[in-house]
């Protein structure tokens, strides 16, 4: 596991690029550019369904990282409001189906289960953490936010975000690599 | 008697709201400053210096120091000497909630039903506690919920066999359980006796205690400390990342039980701490 240290700090666009998901390591530090989507429960609950009934998806899933996030709402001037991620845990049903078909990152936070590391590992996907509780430090990294697929959802609408230099780190590589074992194991006595 | 009126009742929990989102308590952020010195792990301390900037922020800025900004918990002390006029006190509560979340622009979490799950669109219903206490007050503490850490929470109806050990163990199990979902460092609430739902509830009164302060009685008070040494040690650290500083406090609360049972809670709350108290004073009402 290597400490946050300026140096290892690396810049990174999404959507990314065939394999290059696969280049990321556990506890990489990454200023994230380019474009990312939002989704939620409700959201996955609704691409998924989409995906099974062969109905076309808000937004071409290929190369693309999804933020698991429900921001709160953007006060006058603002581009978005607070915006850190939420539990990821909860997207463990719809994940593998989604890495299957070409998702290549996640952000949010907390473990995954055994059928989304698998799935990862299979399709060279990375699994990023952005600081949970840190919603408005996260939202200034936001530059553009646009809902573009299901609205009557509120906050868990999904929305097309621009980021600029997002902070993330690597949470779980293509590998399996995992940095909340890495990290617990490094500290437990 | 006193008298307060629910529009006075209508403003304060409005304020409550935007302000307990929106600005992190001194003792929080106290407590933060001290991990960022015991902390050995640098990519916890990096952790805890941007939660302060986020703070920092936050309350510049007046944004959510978190986008869930919970459930609304209300904790309601009336005295029984007080006469609240002009309406009915839950209702006014509520009306509090939804001027508050739509007023500070905050995160409407709440779904209707929890099966059919449409949201209520204004943060309402909260979630409320009542106590009727002596005197001719009304406190009002609002604490704000969200259900990262919610979730993470847990209940045991232990035997009394399995004794302080028993339930030592079952704090420390949930807490290991939860790693990095609830967002720690965390506080750690728990409620111990009474039943079910009472042992519930002093959990999540427990974190309503000043991070920092221990139980009034020293027996209690060593009980915290000693589970929070042993949190401490399973490294899961701020975020989870890996780290000494797992929970920043241990608050324990206890009541009289049965003779068969020994109930325990745990209720943990993330780094974004949120608890804001005011006291209503009555006016004489004129008669």
């Amino acid at each position: 596991m290597t400490d946050m240290h300026p140096a290892n700090v690396k810049r990174v666009t999404a959507p990314f690029l065939n394999e290059q998901a696969k280049e990321f390591r556990c506890g990489d530090q990454i200023l994230l550019n380019g474009v990312i989507y939002t989704g939620r429960d409700a959201a996955h609950q609704k691409i998924v369904k989409s995906l099974e009934q062969g109905e076309q998806l808000p937004f071409e899933l290929k190369g693309q990282v999804i933020y698991f996030v429900g921001p709160s709402p953007a006060p006058p001037g603002k581009v978005i409001g607070s915006a850190g991620p939420t539990t990821s845990g909860r997207m463990d049903a719809y994940s593998p189906k989604l890495i299957a078909e070409g998702l290549k990152g996640m952000i949010g936070k907390g473990s995954r289960s055994l059928e989304v590391i698998e799935a990862m590992k299979r399709f060279g996907a990375v699994y990023l953490g952005a600081i949970g509780g840190a919603g408005a430090l996260l939202a200034a990294c936001i530059k553009k936010s646009e809902i573009i697929a299901y609205p009557e959802l509120g906050t868990e609408a999904v929305r097309r975000l621009e980021v600029a230099d997002f902070p993330v780190v690597v949470l779980i590589d293509s590998l399996g690599q995992n940095l909340y074992e890495l990290g617990k194991q490094s500290y437990r006595r | 008697m006193k008298e307060i009126n629910i529009q006075e009742v209508i403003t304060a929990v409005e304020k409550l709201c935007v302000e307990a989102n929106c600005i992190l308590d001194t003792d929080m952020a106290g407590a933060l400053e001290h991990a960022l010195i015991t902390e050995e792990s640098l990519q916890g301390r990096e952790v805890i210096k941007l939660l302060l900037e986020n703070a920092s922020i936050a309350a510049k800025e007046m944004v959510p120091i978190c986008q869930d900004t919970g459930m609304a918990v209300l904790f309601a002390e009336i005295g029984q000497d007080l006469h609240i006029s002009g309406g009915f006190l839950t209702g006014a509560l509520n009306e509090g909630v939804r001027r508050g979340y739509e007023k500070g622009f905050l995160r409407k979490s709440i779904v209707k039903d929890p099966f059919n799950r449409v949201n209520t669109g204004d943060n309402t219903p909260a979630v409320v506690h009542y106590d009727i206490v002596e005197g001719d007050k009304l406190t009002l503490t609002l604490a704000p919920k969200g259900f990262g850490s919610e979730n993470m929470g847990a209940l045991k109806m232990l035997k009394p066999s399995d004794g302080l050990e028993g339930v030592m163990d079952f704090v420390v199990e949930t807490v290991e359980k939860a790693g990095a979902n609830p967002c720690p460092p965390v506080i750690v609430g728990v409620g111990v006796g009474g039943t079910m739902e009472k042992a519930a509830i002093l959990a999540k009164k427990a974190l309503l205690r000043t991070v920092g302060e221990s139980h009034c009685q020293e027996e209690y008070a060593r009980l915290e400390q000693e589970l929070l040494l042993r949190i401490n040690r399973l490294g899961i650290g701020p975020q989870g990342f890996g780290g000494r500083i797992t929970a920043l406090a241990v608050n324990m609360e206890v009541f009289p039980t049965h003779i068969a049972g020994l109930p325990a809670a745990v209720n943990i709350n993330c780094h974004a701490a949120r608890h804001r108290k005011i006291v209503l004073e009555g006016r004489e009402s004129i008669q």
